[in-house]
């Protein structure tokens, strides 16, 4: 494991407003680090003090190795960063711009034509490469603030909310990118679309006004959800009042909930653990068809608002 | 402070005018502007001498008109767009971008200047001018130009809006001018102390053009320019770091 960004309490502040307060966590080669959080968490603020473009109030940063307050350039030259609404030169052409992006990089010669050629194809824009940016819709012009941020092959990757206002389809093709680089990169990703917690993440810090709330896996973030693991079960061949008292006596279950809507029950296990088959064999001992039977994941919409929204748990 | 970085920068910036209709314009406008102010202002027939003196002259009026047009867009575009984000999250200085912006827009303004040849042409030919002495002035001119700018490039980095940063440009370099202005000069001489009023004339574009516009370069009145663009650029990268995120 390399770490490749370190963050030790890191904190701005705008006049009273503490943006961020206090955020330590690190990033090593191979991690997609999910930063989730509702808006005006904190999460841009973050980012841009570990790009180089807000000073930190306290804390520091490091970026391979390189101190953000000591040695900026180092830290600049070593990452790559989709700012927030992929801001570029509107009225360069892609191909320009890159070519801009790629000269101020220090890529020379004949490999600055291949690094363009070559990150345009990764973020699938070679068929726009001569049209003013300003002209392009929402989905290109993310790409072509992707395809600038991956030009140089950076080991950092910085991304603030890479998939916002892409369709779905775009958003596939971004995802795969990503995912294609993840391997030898550390990268970072703002996101408040849950579905990217699965399909990106390796990890994921949840911040909520301006503090962390969570860091660990996605398995450990759906593991939260009062949903995990639960089964939700129906037999056809039994009155629903008896099949609710034998569910809720058996050793394993905690809890057990009529559906709303329609016939069965959720079961809840005890500690989150696996019922599936343990329940479905159980049933079927006793001679009963199974109607339907599956286990869900968490829910981590739910999980989102009750680390967030510090009175969620209580008010529900 | 990398040179190939301000290179790359300036021209991007260089670039940028030419991208949209705004150089064509400015250009066409710059040189109805000096062949106005040449011809019907400066006398140039009338006056029977062979030399650009008409021409060079009224440079300073002309300027604070349109350099604020050229300067207006360097920082406050980028803070609007939000494209500052990119470029002071590329591997580059604060003085490198302010360098290199600056750097693009007194090119630029050099190109127009250029493209006044034909007023050259036409004094070679109709008779024997000290050529000397007008490239001196083109010279001298161009500074001139590159303090007007420098004003410019500072004020656009304190507002998102580019109107603002022309109006503001515009009343800024107007201040610089008319220090050493007549009425000016005599409003302060009635009451102020001799010093004070040599120091107000002695901040005027004016009083150090005039001798450039007829040929004489004096190393006072060059250093004068150079300091007043160092200065001021200095001044635009302090402003930028400072107000970038905002």
């Amino acid at each position: 494991m390399t770490l490749r960004i370190e963050i030790d309490d890191l904190a701005k502040y705008f006049g009273a407003i503490k943006a961020v307060d206090g955020v330590s966590f690190s990033v090593s080669k191979g991690e997609v680090l999910g930063f989730l959080g509702p808006n005006g968490a904190g999460k841009s603020t973050t980012m841009k003090m570990i790009t180089g473009f807000l000073a930190p109030t306290r804390g520091t940063v490091r970026v391979c190795g390189y101190d953000v307050l000591k040695d900026p350039i180092s830290v600049k030259a070593h990452l790559g960063y989709l700012p927030e609404g992929a801001p570029a030169y509107a009225d360069m052409t892609p191909d320009s711009f890159l070519h801009f992006i790629a000269e101020i990089r220090g890529i020379k010669g004949a490999d600055r034509k291949r690094a363009v050629a070559s990150a345009a194809e990764r973020a699938r824009i070679t068929n726009v490469m001569f049209q003013p940016i300003e002209t392009l819709s929402k989905g290109y012009k993310r790409r072509v603030g992707l395809a600038q941020s991956i030009l140089h092959n950076p080991p950092v990757l910085i991304l603030d909310e890479p998939t916002d206002g892409l369709d779905p389809n775009q958003k596939h093709e971004v995802r795969t990118l990503i995912n294609e680089m993840a391997e030898d990169k550390a990268i970072i990703i703002s996101t408040h679309i849950l579905e990217e917690v699965h399909a990106l993440c390796t990890r994921n810090v949840v911040i909520a006004n301006g503090k962390i709330r969570f860091d660990g896996t996605p398995q450990e973030l759906e593991s939260r959800s009062r949903y995990y693991n639960a089964v939700c079960v129906n037999v056809a061949n039994i009155e629903q009042q008896a099949f609710e008292t034998f569910l809720s006596s058996l050793d394993f279950v905690a809890n057990v909930e009529q559906l709303s809507g329609s016939d069965g029950f959720r079961v809840y296990p005890t500690e989150g653990r696996q019922i599936t088959a343990e329940l479905s064999e159980r049933i079927r001992s006793n001679g009963w068809d199974i109607d339907a039977l599956h286990a869900e994941h968490g829910r981590l919409d739910e999980v989102f608002r009750s680390i967030t929204l510090p009175n969620a748990e209580s008010s529900k | 402070m990398k040179m190939q970085n301000i290179w790359f920068i300036m021209k991007r910036e260089f670039n940028g005018y030419f991208a949209t209709p705004v150089a064509y314009v400015f250009i066409i406008i710059f040189l109805l502007l000096t062949g106005f102010s040449t011809f019907y202002v400066g006398n140039f027939f009338e006056r029977g001498e062979a030399d650009l003196y008409p021409f060079f002259s009224l440079h300073p009026w002309l300027y604070i008109l349109l350099i604020p047009a050229i300067s207006m867009r360097l920082w406050a575009e980028e803070r609007k767009s939000g494209s500052i984000e990119l470029l002071m999250t590329l591997p580059v200085s604060v003085f490198e971008a302010v360098l290199g912006k600056f750097f693009a827009a007194w090119a630029f303004t050099g190109l127009a200047l250029l493209l006044n040849f034909p007023l050259w042409i036409t004094v070679n030919y109709l008779g024997n001018p000290d050529n000397g002495v007008i490239l001196a002035s083109f010279l001298g001119s161009l500074l001139m130009a590159g303090g007007f700018l420098a004003i410019g490039s500072c004020i656009s980095a304190i507002t998102k809006n580019q109107v603002i940063a022309f109006v503001i440009s515009l009343v800024i370099s107007l201040i610089f001018v008319l220090a050493g202005f007549g009425i000016v000069i005599d409003f302060f001489a009635g009451w102020a102390p001799q010093t004070l009023v040599d120091v107000i004339s002695s901040f005027s574009f004016l009083t150090h053009f005039d001798a450039i516009s007829k040929g004489v370069i004096d190393l006072r009145d060059m250093l004068y320019f150079i300091s007043l663009i160092a200065i001021w650029l200095f001044a635009n990268a302090l402003i930028v770091n400072a107000r970038k995120a905002d």
